[in-house]
């Protein structure tokens, strides 16, 4: 027996899904800028001279790097109400997870970036007389930003891919109106293929751009 | 009150690290204008005491005056002195290190234009002739556009002598400037400091160039196990050393002078 492939189902409910992606481009977007700055407050933090800052950063960076992301959006969503009385809605709930998940990898590939610095390069900033903050706007990140930029980008890729566990929370990105469809169409094979091709598409062009970035910075080194 | 004759004081500092002691006890004065040389056995605490002048390393004990900025500190001291105020003491030196040290994403002009723009809030405009000027004056007119990458090391050494220059430091210190070139570059640097010095700078360099210590230098310190052991004229150290270490120091490179005559001319003026 063969399988008859039929994507009708993928047109006729083409607006359904083209608003899912919409969803999960906006919830990339969306937790890739905010995650970015966690990530960069965070990052820096973890290399201050104050046990009594970089602790809780650590603690909160490790928290999230370590647990699952889809016990993280259940957590926030049904958890949370549950145990401290916080009641949000789902896209709110998976927004927080979302980006606070990104945002320890984001601030671990700062730190790392940070401190890739050779000292020396701190040395000579701070004897021209800048103060640490300087040293770190004017010398260190600048030349940091370069080098984070290949696991940054990787980073993003994962983390679009990532929005699809939003499903489970019953958010409406791409992958909940793939699964709302087929229960409509019993169509499976075609839909999730069809959506694998979706992000494909998205995420493709993207690694190109990062490639071709990284091989621009090779050559400026 | 007249002016303090000293550029730098140096009373009594002491640095260690972990459980070795590094730098024990040093003491010097630096006359306004005077080149001071450092000279001494690998590990002997020469950098280390230069990276205390300027508190890249923080002394544990121990006080040092530059200009009329004095910073003191006592041993089992906690905490830091503010970033603040660190910083604006290191601005009253200009250093230059063995590894030139620039910053790679910025252009030799931008390297010299950064201290007094970033720091001084000196106006761009102002800050890029300065730098300019500078570059020209140690012969790099022609690649003030061009990024470190492109210079070679003796070029590169220039541009960080300008970058120190720029903020018009009190003193400059000079940390082995000469040891990670090629041989057929260490002249283009040495000229320049030797430009410095005739020109009225106050200098403290760390160098394995005795030729050139001897040559530039008003004073000469002999360094051995952290302790300055020596501290007087080229012609007091060099030639009548009263402490052995100096002497079996200076035996070793008289012996290599002995069997590599032509190496004299390295350090001095190769005309």
């Amino acid at each position: 027996m063969t399988y008859e492939w039929n994507f009708h189902a993928l047109i006729q409910y083409r607006s359904l899904l083209l608003q899912g992606l919409g969803v999960t481009l906006g919830y990339t977007v969306g937790t890739v800028a905010v995650g970015m700055l966690i990530g960069l407050l965070t990052g820096i933090a973890c290399i201050s001279r104050h046990r009594a800052i970089t602790i809780p950063v650590t603690a909160y960076v490790e928290a999230f790097r370590c647990t699952p992301l889809l016990v993280q959006l259940i957590w926030f969503y049904y958890a949370m109400p549950v145990l401290l009385n916080i009641n949000m809605p789902a896209y709110m709930a998976g927004f927080i997870a979302l980006t606070l998940y990104v945002g320890s990898f984001y601030s671990e590939i700062f730190r790392a970036g940070v401190v890739s610095i050779e000292r020396s390069q701190w040395d000579a900033a701070r004897a021209l007389g800048m103060t640490r903050n300087k040293c770190l706007r004017r010398v260190i990140l600048p030349q940091a930003f370069r080098r984070m930029i290949p696991p940054f980008i990787s980073q993003s890729v994962i983390q679009l891919k990532n929005t699809s566990l939003l499903s489970v929370i019953a958010v409406g990105d791409l992958l909940y109106e793939a699964s709302a469809v087929t229960s409509i169409t019993y169509r499976p094979l075609e839909l999730y293929s069809g959506v694998a091709v979706l992000y494909f598409l998205v995420l493709y062009p993207l690694t190109l751009v990062a490639a071709g970035l990284e091989r621009r910075l090779a050559r400026a080194d | 009150m007249s002016i303090a004759p000293f550029a730098i004081e140096v009373t009594d500092i002491c640095k260690s690290f972990g459980s070795m002691q590094v730098v024990k006890g040093v003491s010097l004065k630096v006359p306004r204008g005077a080149v001071v040389a450092l000279i001494g056995p690998s590990g002997a605490g020469k950098s280390t005491l230069l990276r205390c002048i300027n508190l890249l390393e923080q002394p544990d004990s121990g006080s040092i005056r530059v200009g009329d900025r004095t910073m003191s500190f006592t041993a089992g001291q906690r905490g830091f002195p503010a970033d603040r105020v660190l910083a604006a003491f290191r601005a009253e030196t200009g250093m230059v290190f063995q590894h030139f040290n620039l910053f790679p994403h910025m252009t030799a002009l931008q390297n010299v234009m950064e201290g007094p723009v970033t720091v001084k809030g000196t106006a761009k405009r102002e800050a890029a002739e300065l730098a300019r000027d500078l570059l020209a004056r140690v012969g790099l007119s022609d690649k003030t556009d061009a990024y470190p990458l492109r210079l070679s090391g003796g070029q590169r050494q220039r541009v960080a002598i300008a970058r120190a220059l720029a903020m018009r430091p009190q003193a400059m210190l000079f940390d082995e400037v000469t040891s990670a070139l090629d041989p057929q570059l260490v002249g283009e640097v040495l000229e320049v400091i030797q430009q410095l010095a005739t020109d009225g700078m106050t200098m403290i360099i760390v160098t394995h160039e005795i030729a050139f210590a001897h040559e530039v230098a008003d004073t000469i310190g002999f360094m051995a196990d952290g302790m300055l052991v020596e501290y007087g004229t080229p012609v007091e150290v060099l030639e009548r050393p009263t402490d052995p270490r100096t002497k079996a120091f200076l035996d070793r490179y008289h012996r290599f002078l002995g069997a590599y005559p032509h190496a004299r001319s390295r350090g001095g003026k190769n005309a």
